[in-house]
């Protein structure tokens, strides 16, 4: 029984493995071979891409979907806890996909269901599922997943999505640039991380100027609650955002990705773009989701 | 000289003579290593004379012996300390800490949004040396709680 908590759950060929599968369900998204399986999705935070990309994903593959989407209705609002539910829920499910606000919430959970446990994102800390899709994103794109050059813009301290892909794309030679205020810089543990394993990485305050020799631009958004000054906000805001009329000089394999929702950050100018590839990046998660739903329940 | 020495640490007839402790650790370890509770006859002392250390705490305990996991859970606060194992008055065994792969239910995770900080989760580390000494990975949140922001759980 295996569980897929944080991406270093997963060794390099069980990423591909699971890519190689999302490329299969691309082609043929309707393969009902867990007809007699339940998936519990329960959702402890509001999302509304992740939770409907695994309960499409779930369905495609015939099985069954139980679940919440919010709190209220729940025996959590009168007190249970979280270990009684997922107790609970592991009676009722072959699978559990689950999110919570919680850093370690999913990993707290694998330990106690008897059954295995997909991350859908827990607090900060990590949301694999996203990356696995961001990084089938990039191979279809890009046509391979060795010697990219990233950037990554935005909130790079509290953006869980860019930790998970940066120790993703690790494994594939890739060189980085980072983007962010200093509020938002990325954490001194993971330039630790590329530091130990000799992956080149640069550190800019600006977007302006670092979209010349992209292949992956990899947009965040920025959450006002970050700041305590709002004119602060509004300051990092512009120079975090990407405008078309930035798109001049690129890489003709220049790709954009956002893990959405977008804000501001990226001006709905960019969204007729060739580069633009942020709603089919999303559409991808369900081919991606069902890859992981076949390799766990397989394992 | 060597001999006289020895009979002075060895001040109790059967037990353990916990050596190098960092005077400001010394009610830390007694804490980690469940002391104040279970009736053990104890004697200590704290900022003694310590050539390694400037000063050291020593505890004295009468026939009590520790298991190597218990030596290690204290590794965090007194790497340095020694376990002399007293039989009969004579020293004879000296154990060293050594630092453990793996922590658990020992230190509070720093990170507030960590659900072993909201549950009922036992805390679970696995540690690494960093720059500034111990670091504290936390296995549940992935957080590093470094040797400095400590917070031993108190009843352990």
């Amino acid at each position: 029984m295996k569980s897929l908590i944080s991406i270093n759950d997963f060794n390099k060929e069980e990423m591909l493995h699971v890519l190689d599968l999302a490329e299969k369900y691309e082609a043929e998204p309707n393969c009902p071979i867990f007809n007699d399986k339940v998936i519990a999705c329960i959702f402890f935070e509001p999302s509304t891409r992740t939770r409907l990309s695994f309960e499409a994903a779930a369905s495609r593959l015939g099985a069954r979907v139980i679940g919440f989407a919010s709190l209220a209705a729940t025996s959590i609002a009168k007190g249970e806890s979280l270990k009684d539910t997922i107790k609970m829920v592991s009676n009722y499910a072959d699978m559990i996909v689950m999110r919570h606000h919680l850093d370690g919430a999913a990993r707290y959970a694998s330990e106690i269901a008897g059954c295995p446990v997909i991350n859908a994102g827990d607090g900060a800390n990590q949301h694999p599922t996203q990356t696995l899709l961001d990084m089938y994103s990039i191979r279809k794109t890009q046509g391979t997943l060795e010697n990219m050059s990233i950037t990554m813009v935005g909130d790079l301290k509290y953006g869980r999505t860019v930790h998970s892909l940066l120790q993703a794309m690790s494994h594939f030679n890739p060189r980085f640039h980072f983007v962010s205020c200093p509020e938002l810089a990325i954490p001194a543990e993971y330039r630790h991380f590329l530091d130990s394993r000799n992956i080149p990485y640069t550190e800019h305050h600006t977007l302006e100027g670092q979209i010349s020799n992209t292949d992956i631009l990899y947009m965040t958004r920025i959450q006002q609650e970050r700041f305590q000054d709002p004119m602060e906000y509004e300051r990092v805001k512009n120079l975090m955002s990407l405008d078309a009329s930035m798109l001049t000089d690129t890489k003709p394999n220049l790709r954009i990705l956002h893990p959405l929702p977008r804000i501001k950050e990226i001006a709905t100018n960019v969204d007729d773009r060739p580069e633009a590839y942020y709603f089919e990046q999303a559409r991808n998660g369900v081919f991606t989701r069902m890859g992981i739903f076949t390799y766990l329940m397989n394992q | 000289m060597e001999t006289k020495k020895k009979l002075k640490v060895s001040a109790i007839k059967n037990g353990t003579v916990i050596d190098r402790i960092p005077s400001g650790e010394l009610f830390h370890v007694i804490e980690i290593l469940g002391l104040s509770r279970g009736g053990f006859q104890m004697t200590f002392g704290t900022n003694l004379e310590s050539k390694v250390l400037g000063t050291k705490a020593i505890i004295k305990i009468t026939d009590k012996f520790f298991e190597e996991d218990d030596v290690n859970r204290i590794a965090l606060v007194a790497p340095d300390a020694v376990f002399n194992i007293i039989k009969d008055y004579m020293v004879v065994e000296k154990r060293r800490v050594v630092i453990p792969p793996e922590i658990c239910g020992l230190v509070r995770c720093l990170n507030p949004r960590c659900i072993t900080n909201h549950e009922p989760v036992k805390t679970r580390f696995s540690t690494s040396m960093g720059p500034g000494g111990i670091v504290l990975t936390c296995h549940y949140c992935e957080k590093e709680t470094t040797q400095q922001n400590l917070q031993i759980i108190s009843g352990n």
